[in-house]
């Protein structure tokens, strides 16, 4: 029994139990190893380090630094507003600008610009939460699907080629297209599942080899007839229908439905995993295979099937890409929508609305990244150390704990301890 | 917490039992006395001096060896390999070469020092369990120990055996080591301690000498009087409802684990299997329930074929089974309780159908079962994991008992389950029995089969080599388990069991 509860001796419990009262509980768990406290502190510590690296890679607030014992103000001030203008323009780019709002109020700017950084965040999420549930599904059920670039990439080729190809009338069209889309992801996640089903093959290794297979199928499939667009040479593919397109708000906003189907999705999945009997059966094999299967359950059906549903998932989130942001295919269409799934999966901790959350987050990064760049001249590429960094917290929350000095979580003894024992 | 303030004196020479039910932290206290745990608080004083142990490392150097309850030995390593591992002879310093010639030789002057035969240059794998303990043994001994631990050594050997190690220890403690004896089973203990501490929930809770009674033993064990008889009237055995016929079947190496059984269960009454775990008694209930192909033979439920039927059709079909392994097989310890409780029936109604559950209806059955059952947990909504060993297996027994059965398997139905449980669970057994279910029961604790059987098959090498009455003298049940049948002659305890 290596327990690594800690229980009081026995003449503390009497103060514990009072201690143990909801309010207390709650309040002794705001400030202990809960996963919300350290999703948050992750962030926090995140953006500290982000501060030093955005100092230290500015030329002119480091020079100041090289007379700092003289003169100490000038480092700190030039560090400091340097430090608060990329963040005011992450923030200002990602959620909410108030001088574009100012200006629409006064008359002088309009609604469209005054929200363009909501559409961005959203934009730039909306895939995301695609690729994240899938990824997140997966593992519910006992299974890393890293092939969720390769889904995402063959869902952003049979959802274009479905849109530019069939000719359809308008509704149908974009509904076709999506489907195609779903379906060639699904295909996608049947090949790793049903080998890993049949054979025992294990899904890391071959939904990443699939990635690959489909990367290159996109580079070949663009360069051919009756795909590439015929009025160019280099690698781009004809422009899908309009009526095959995700309704847009009007332009310069961006934001697409694709973002109220995926908060639909969302929900469809959390049913899935919490109500459904699959749901049931995969989360029963993803934690415990021999239990189910001695329960009765089919452990390789599961497999198959949840691969199934992931890659559909990852599908339709390239697909969002391709019918909602881009309009026809490049061989980057997909960008990295299926990999930064896995992160984002990670940060909602495989949870469906924890997905979905953490996809606008990553969302509102990149989008508020953009105006950083080209306001304050940081690059991009901080935003992703950012996105790495949160992600590195998260998945050590030890190094949090130790940071921050949390609690360990109690909230588990509320249930645990009156049934606790041997 | 598993240890609470606990304090135990051993003196050189003696067999100190450590009595305790599973669970009770009799190896987590082992466990700090060898290194593997570091103590929270309190201290080991050792020949009158206080140590620290880091790892096993340290005690070993302190002389305090250790059996462990699953043996640390490499299958495809010699004997004498093993024996040497962690200690490796070598000529030449640190990166030199193994003096295979002196560890052969030590192993054979230890072997021969304390009495315990051992064939060094055999492959440890070829050995019976018995043999490979005796290996662990002289691994501890080879080190020079003045204290030998061992944990639950005789879980997996059949009475002989355990007679044998008996001796073993006792030889042992006149020769001046001192030795701990971890244990749950009361007869042994009596036969060999010179002192016995007590342990419950983390805390001695007493020392008795040897000539306690079995029933004081077990009040001090769980706090409170237990009955260990099973009550229950004579059984009115009916229609033949399991019908096993030359059944073959393979273990996962793909060795033949079942070998040609016939066996019959009848309508109400309790059939038991008696047999040292690991004679083919796992794979023939797998079998059963569809977990594992069948390679020949028939199986057949009321004239129902079962062969190539999947596991949910045969559970449905009426069957009830209880796993082994409780914690692999038979809850998903992040499971609720409620989950856990319909972890076959979910897409049955009322629970749910094929597409989606019925909270509603799953948490109201929990709400029963958890009353009726006496399932102690603070609510129905708790992870099954935060539950003790006995109160999980009332769930699995809970589950498989609220539909209507034919036949019930109960594989190992109170391993790890404290002496409380265990009563309420035979008496649940027995009441299917007199519902007029027919009930196999699986079990390496002889008391267990023998106490709820109605009649005793006993399994050995993947064959029935017998079908007795419980009533037998277990002496005779004991030479049964060991392959020996009336007319034969002991199989030496030295072949191998492939």
């Amino acid at each position: 029994m290596t327990t690594d509860v800690e229980a009081p001796p026995p003449a503390k419990k009497e103060e514990d139990e009072r201690r143990d009262s909801f309010v207390g509980l709650f309040l002794h768990n705001l400030w202990s190893a809960n996963t919300v406290t350290v999703t948050v502190l992750s962030i926090l510590l995140a953006l500290i380090i982000g501060a030093v690296l955005i100092v230290v890679s500015d030329p002119d607030v480091l020079s100041t630094f090289s007379y700092f014992t003289a003169r100490p103000s000038d480092a700190l001030t030039a560090s400091w507003d340097l430090i608060s203008a990329a963040y005011a323009d992450l923030f200002r780019g990602a959620i909410f600008d108030p001088s574009a709002f100012q200006a629409w109020i006064n008359g002088t700017g309009t609604w469209r610009a005054a929200f363009t950084p909501i559409s961005e965040t959203l934009t730039y999420a909306a895939p995301l939460v695609f690729t994240g549930l899938s990824v997140a599904i997966a593992f519910r059920g006992g299974l890393f699907n890293i092939g969720g670039q390769g889904q995402a990439v063959i869902g952003c080729i049979t959802s274009a080629v479905a849109g530019f190809a069939f000719g359809l009338p308008a509704g149908l069209n974009l509904l076709v297209a999506l489907l195609c889309g779903a379906l060639g992801g699904a295909l996608w996640g049947f090949l790793p599942g049903l080998l890993k089903a049949r054979t025992g093959a294990h899904e890391v290794i071959t939904t990443i080899m699939l990635n690959y297979t489909a990367t290159l199928f996109l580079s070949w499939l663009i360069l051919q007839d009756g795909v590439q667009d015929p009025n160019r040479s280099d690698a781009i593919s004809r422009t899908i229908d309009a009526s095959a397109q995700l309704p847009a708000l009007p332009a310069p906003l961006r934001v697409h439905l694709g973002i109220v189907f995926a908060v639909l999705v969302t929900a469809g999945v959390a049913w899935l995993i919490n109500r459904s009997s699959f749901g049931f059966e995969l989360r029963a094999v993803g934690v415990n295979p021999p239990a189910a299967k001695t329960a009765g359950m089919s452990v390789a059906k599961t497999y198959t099937l949840l691969m199934v549903i992931a890659g559909a998932l990852a599908g339709l989130g390239g697909a969002t890409q391709v019918l909602g942001t881009a309009d026809k295919l490049t061989t980057q269409v997909a960008g990295n929508i299926g990999f930064d799934g896995l992160l984002v999966a990670l940060l909602g901790r495989n949870r469906p609305w924890g997905t979905l959350f953490a996809a606008i987050l990553y969302g509102a990064l990149r989008a508020g990244g953009n105006l950083m760049q080209a306001d304050v001249g940081i690059s991009l590429e901080l935003v992703t150390v950012l996105q790495a960094l949160i992600v590195i917290f998260i998945a050590a929350p030890a190094l949090v704990k130790a940071i921050f000095q949390l609690r360990a979580a109690r909230a588990a003894r509320l249930g645990a301890s009156m049934a606790k024992g041997w | 917490m598993a240890n609470d303030h606990i304090d135990i004196t051993v003196e050189p020479g003696e067999v100190h039992a450590l009595l305790g039910e599973n669970g009770a932290g009799k190896s987590t206290l082992m466990n700090q006395l060898y290194g593997l745990l570091q103590p929270d608080e309190g201290e080991i004083v050792l020949d009158g001096v206080a140590k620290t142990f880091r790892s096993p490392r340290d005690a070993i150097a302190a002389g305090i060896g250790m059996v462990h309850q699953h043996f640390m030995l490499v299958p495809v390593f010699s004997v004498a390999e093993n024996i040497t591992l962690g200690a490796e002879e070598v000529r030449g310093g640190p990166l030199g070469i193994l003096d295979r010639r002196r560890i052969r030789r030590d192993v054979v002057e230890t072997s021969k020092k304390y009495g315990l035969p051992v064939d060094p240059d055999a492959l440890v794998e070829d050995l019976p369990v018995g043999a490979q303990q005796r290996v662990e043994i002289v691994k501890a001994l080879t080190r020079d120990v003045d204290l030998l631990i061992l944990d639950e050594p005789t879980a997996v050997l059949t009475p002989q055996e355990t007679d044998e190690l008996l001796a073993v220890m006792r030889s042992l403690a006149e020769s001046g080591k001192s030795i701990v004896f971890i244990t749950h089973k009361l007869k042994e203990v009596k036969a060999i301690a010179d002192r016995i501490t007590v342990i419950r929930r983390g805390r001695t809770v007493g020392t008795a000498a040897p000539d306690t009674s079995e029933d004081e033993l077990a009040a001090l064990m769980v706090g409170r009087d237990v009955s260990l008889e099973v009550s229950k009237g004579p059984a009115e055995p009916g229609r033949e409802v399991l019908k096993i016929r030359g059944l073959v079947v393979d273990d996962d190496r793909g060795v033949r684990a079942v070998d040609g059984v016939d066996l019959v269960v009848r309508a109400g009454e309790v059939l038991g299997i008696a047999g040292v775990q690991g004679n083919g008694q796992t794979e023939l209930v797998e079998a059963v329930v569809g977990l594992r192909a069948i390679r020949a033979g028939t199986l057949e439920i009321d004239d129902q074929d079962l062969r190539g039927q999947g596991t949910k059709r045969i559970l449905r079909s009426g069957v009830g089974y209880i796993p082994e392994d409780r914690s692999v097989d038979g809850v998903v310890r992040d499971f609720s309780v409620a989950e856990n409780l319909v972890l076959d029936m979910y897409d049955r109604p009322p629970f749910g159908n094929s597409f989606k559950l019925n909270p509603k209806a799953i948490a109201d059955s929990a709400r029963d079962r958890v009353s009726q059952f006496d399932i102690r947990t603070s609510s129905p909504e708790s992870a099954v994991s935060t539950l003790s060993g006995g109160n999980q297996q009332k769930v699995v027994v809970a589950r498989e008992m609220s539909r209507p059965l034919r036949l019930m398997i109960a594989s190992q139905p109170t391993r790890g389950v404290d002496v409380g449980s265990i009563e309420f669970i035979h008496n649940q057994i027995i009441h299917e029995r007199d519902n007029g279910t027919a009930v196999l029961v699986v079990s390496s604790e002889l008391d267990e089969v023998v106490a709820l059987a109605d009649r005793l098959a006993v399994m050995y090498r993947g064959r029935i080599l017998a079908t007795v009455s419980p009533d037998l003298p277990r002496e005779e049940i004991g030479l049964l388990m060991a392959g020996v049948t009336g007319t034969e002659e002991p199989p030496a305890t030295e072949e191998g069991t492939t």
